[in-house]
């Protein structure tokens, strides 16, 4: 009960404050917006490069070319090696045949060629798609394929996926340390602005200690302002961050420049990031404001 | 019983200076007391001492029982609240009128409103100023904005009055007035009230247990004390 009456009080106090200081309230809060924003921005990116790293991953495989005199007996052979590979997560075996057939529907002009190829001198080769479970050792799995018997060549698009990957995982880590110079920043700043206006509150402070106060009790609406603060300061940056996702999302109808690189559905991802830049703003403004009103508390 | 025990209590502040040398005495539950002397003597620093602002360098400043010398810091509101203070310059908070700023301590404490409203009205009649509730500090007199914050003092019914030379910014009527006001809450309420002042006339007549600090040393603690050069 006293706890709650306390609370209340605590949740009174710190919007008069908010809105007697409105002029320093206001220096924080454009403060966490611009912070708020720019994070909001890191982390879109960095979800997305996480995601679309992630399906580029999935859809990574080894195709493996037999020779073109391999019998069914070598084929099963050659499976059964497959299969013993550490990194190998999953085999689909397609024969010449097949392959033709898909060719010839996949498109007209090949469809004209092929139909003249007969079952003994169609040049195409058996083929293993393979699929690997960690994709930064694909190459060591590939050349290990290449040393089995009857495989004649190994594909799976090297050097544009090594530096695609690696690319992105550099992005990652620059949005990362961005974020948090950003939030350090913003902390730093809302310390300064609280402790302005706990400043014009010495007085007060000094009289409640003096009377029996707990430092709960003189804490308390500091921090909630501090919450207020950063609740305030991300509106702007949630709702930019809503209105612009979906906007971009339909502009490029989901992907970015190619069918390659795939944006991650706004529902439900814009609410989770919402969430995300709001505790954000709230975390900052809290540990701002309760490291401001520490020094004030000392006898 | 004694309600507040000084073993060989000194104080030196940091720049060097030594306000109390070896202070020992007691003091017993229920009485008036005067600590008395000149600029400097150690008496501001004696009551600073007992409500844990100040930590005295060595010694122990028993308190009702507990050691306020090594009181942390956390820990000091649970001193305050069981005793009250009382300043030369009242330390009243404009924006508030008067039964606000007595109302104060008790919302501070966390009490319930029906209480709060009890105990603030019966502390404000105590001192006399019931009729002057809706007023700000800055339309009293120095002597009723005393008032109120003896009031503001006594409103959580504490065992301890402290008081800093409470007279010190007012002309004798006033301080007469206030000294009433003391000693009737010391008579009616039974709190320890402790007050330090360099007022004469005051400490002669009130006859008085008194404490006499000179260079921040004890030099005569009697019942019914004078104050002489």
């Amino acid at each position: 009960m006293k706890g709650f009456r306390m609370l209340g009080r605590s949740i009174r106090d710190a919007f008069k404050s908010v809105f007697r200081n409105f002029s320093l309230s206001l220096a924080s809060i454009s403060c966490i917006t611009i912070t708020l924003l720019i994070v909001a921005i890191s982390i879109l990116i960095s979800f997305n490069v996480q995601n679309f790293t992630k399906e580029m991953e999935k859809d990574l495989t080894i195709v493996v070319f037999l020779n073109n005199d391999t019998t069914e007996e070598q084929v099963r052979n050659v499976q059964e090696q497959l299969r013993e590979l550490d990194n190998v997560d999953s085999i689909t075996y397609q024969n010449k045949d097949s392959i033709k057939e898909q060719m010839q529907q996949e498109s007209d002009i090949f469809n004209e060629v092929m139909s003249t190829w007969g079952d003994e001198d169609n040049p195409l080769k058996d083929t293993f798609q393979v699929k690997v479970k960690e994709v930064e050792e694909i190459s060591a799995t590939a050349e290990a394929i290449e040393k089995i018997e009857h495989v004649s060549v190994v594909r799976y698009g090297e050097g544009m996926v090594d530096n695609l990957i690696q690319a992105f995982e550099t992005a990652q880590k620059v949005s990362y340390g961005m974020v948090i110079a950003l939030v350090l920043v913003t902390v730093f700043l809302i310390i300064n602005t609280i402790k302005l206006t706990i400043f014009s509150r010495k007085r007060e402070i000094s009289i409640m200690r003096l009377v029996g106060a707990s430092n709960f009790t003189i804490k308390t609406p500091f921090i909630v302002e501090g919450m207020i603060l950063g609740l305030l300061g991300s509106i702007i940056p949630v709702l930019a961050l809503c209105f612009g996702y979906v906007a971009l999302y339909n502009h490029f109808d989901g992907y970015l420049y190619s069918q390659l690189i795939q944006l991650i559905p706004p529902e439900p991802f814009i609410y989770m990031v919402s969430g995300i830049v709001v505790v954000i703003g709230m975390l900052v403004g809290m540990i701002g404001s309760s490291s401001a009103v520490r020094k004030y508390l000392k006898v | 019983m004694d309600l507040i025990r000084l073993k060989n209590v000194s104080k030196q502040y940091k720049n060097g200076v030594t306000a109390i040398y070896d202070l020992t005495l007691s003091i017993k539950k229920g009485s008036f007391v005067f600590v008395i002397g000149g600029s400097g003597s150690g008496k501001s620093t004696f009551i600073k001492m007992l409500y844990r602002e100040e930590k005295p360098t060595s010694g122990e400043i028993y308190v009702g029982g507990v050691n306020v010398a090594k009181l942390r810091n956390k820990k000091v509101y649970k001193l305050r609240r069981k005793l009250g203070i009382v300043f030369q310059d009242y330390r009243l908070l404009p924006k508030l009128t008067v039964y606000e700023n007595v109302a104060f301590t008790m919302e501070a404490l966390g009490a319930r409103r029906d209480e709060t409203r009890k105990k603030v009205l019966r502390a404000l009649e105590l001192v006399g100023l019931k009729h002057k509730i809706h007023n700000y500090p800055d339309q009293l007199s120095g002597g009723e904005q005393q008032r109120v914050a003896i009031a503001r003092a006594i409103v959580n019914e504490p065992r301890l009055l402290l008081c800093d030379e409470p007279t010190g910014n007012l002309d004798p009527d006033m301080s007469m007035e206030i000294m009433q006001v003391l000693d009737e809450i010391n008579k009616t309420c039974g709190t320890t009230v402790i007050m330090a002042t360099h007022d004469k006339e005051i400490v002669n007549r009130m006859k008085k247990e008194v404490i006499v600090l000179k260079d921040g040393r004890l030099i005569k603690h009697e019942e019914q004390g004078g104050y002489e050069e």
